[in-house]
């Protein structure tokens, strides 16, 4: 063990976790409007809108992400879209986070006492009124736990975009290693740093429940 | 697709597949052995030990498949631990495993009523014997579906193996996509084996867990 190594490649260690960090983020924000819009559509009462969602939910909770990543890496070129790998990471990482999120919503709604929406229905809101001021706000609060737990789980699935070369925290750490020969140190530190970074989400997360609860 | 691929291709397919479940199999085993054993030593009131196992639980569930793979394979050498690439991810995969399991064990324990404990320690039972006969039979049953629900995640956590150069289905499909440039068949042929493969795994799990609480009258009465 030498910690040498780990101060050298420190800086670019953490650079990659900041790219890290940004791509979860944003997986994870697509995610939710992918996830928002499968959970209303199954809800819908449209048979066809409810098996497309189901499928939906089936294929990205059923099949192994790396090859998620791997076939929307290579589909997009097929349909002519060129993408570069950092784009398809992305939308590998979303479709799989909504339909996670979907779930989660669905579990939350489900938790919403009905005779709400009925009160409402009964006081004569439209349909989108009681979705967006009664139905919504609720289950985003119930379903905020889950949320920050499916935020941790997709920095951690992250790691596997390394695979199409998106030179994020993984990927950063086998470029270092490869050309240092300290796989150990440099493995270890990366360890770490997403150590600290779920631990921090976990903390974020405690407090945002904290609020809420107030609320 | 052609045919000849498949005569071609099919030996290795399946010999991949074979490597496959036996990394599920070995790697689920070992990380419920591992995790019972936490378990276990977390009901002792020793602080340092304590603290230990929680380190070990949080790092492990705090941290990507992926990076303690590369730490097992390739930081191992370093700290004179040479291992195949097979073994190296079977045991990654116990380890990974373990901190799960070690979880949902606790859950289980937590969960079995205190005065059954209580009613078989006053009759006089061993610890031994509570273990065995009154917590274990009660975990069992409320543990099975968090179970099955943890070894359908390792069986996707296998293709990851595949990084590291495990020769399982994932690896083998990926030599085949590679060598005949069909790359977009060969994956989404991959995509609908796992979707199917997961997918009878959970299946399966389900017809176990009605067969353990086949004598509730409320299946959910395992849970409370």
């Amino acid at each position: 063990m030498k910690f040498s190594v780990i101060v050298d490649a420190l800086p670019h260690l953490l650079g990659a976790a900041v790219t890290t960090i940004w791509i979860s983020l944003l997986g994870v924000m697509l995610g939710q409007v992918i996830g928002v819009l499968v959970c209303v559509a199954r809800q819908s009462g449209r048979r066809a809108l409810d098996v497309a969602g189901g499928v939906y939910v089936s294929f990205f909770r059923g099949v192994p992400l790396l090859i998620q990543l791997l076939l929307i890496y290579y589909m997009l070129p097929l349909i002519g879209i060129d993408v570069p790998p950092l784009v398809a990471a992305i939308g590998a990482l979303s479709l799989a986070s909504g339909a996670y999120v979907s779930e989660i919503y669905r579990g939350s709604l489900n938790a919403v006492p009905h005779g709400q929406s009925e009160a409402a229905l009964a006081l004569g809101f439209s349909a989108p009124t009681i979705w967006k001021r009664i139905l919504l706000p609720q289950a985003f609060r119930i379903s905020v736990p889950a949320l920050v737990n499916e935020l941790i789980l997709l920095l951690k699935a992250s790691s596997l975009i390394s695979v199409v070369g998106v030179a994020e925290l993984t990927r950063t750490s086998q470029t270092i290693s490869a050309s240092n020969f300290r796989p150990l140190e440099i493995y270890l530190a990366a360890g770490v740093i997403y150590l600290a970074i779920n631990s921090a989400l976990a903390l974020f997360g405690a407090l945002v429940e904290r609020r809420l609860a107030q609320g | 697709m052609d045919t000849n691929l498949l005569v071609q291709y099919g030996p290795a397919l399946l010999r991949g597949f074979g490597v496959t479940i036996l990394c599920w199999a070995a790697g689920c085993a070992i990380g419920m052995a591992l995790g019972f054993v936490i378990m276990l030593l977390r009901q002792i009131e020793v602080k340092p030990l304590r603290w230990l196992l929680r380190a070990y639980i949080e790092v492990i569930r705090g941290t990507p498949f992926l990076i303690q793979l590369f730490l097992l394979y390739s930081g191992g050498p370093a700290i004179g631990l040479r291992l195949e690439a097979t073994t190296a991810g079977i045991l990654g995969l116990g380890i990974y495993g373990s901190a799960y399991f070690a979880e949902i064990f606790r859950a289980g324990f937590q969960a079995v009523p205190k005065g059954q404990v209580e009613a078989a320690h006053s009759l006089g039972m061993p610890y031994g014997g509570i273990l065995r006969r009154v917590i274990l039979p009660a975990m069992l049953v409320s543990t099975v579906p968090a179970l099955v629900n943890m070894m359908a995640i390792l069986t996707k956590e296998t293709v990851v193996l595949s990084i590291i150069t495990v020769p399982e289905l994932m690896y083998e499909m990926q030599t085949m996509a590679a060598e005949t440039f069909a790359s977009f068949e060969t994956i989404l042929g991959m995509a609908l084996f796992y979707w199917l493969l997961v997918e009878a795994v959970s299946r399966l799990g389900r017809r176990v867990e009605a067969r353990v609480t086949r004598f509730l009258s409320h299946p959910s009465n395992a849970r409370a």
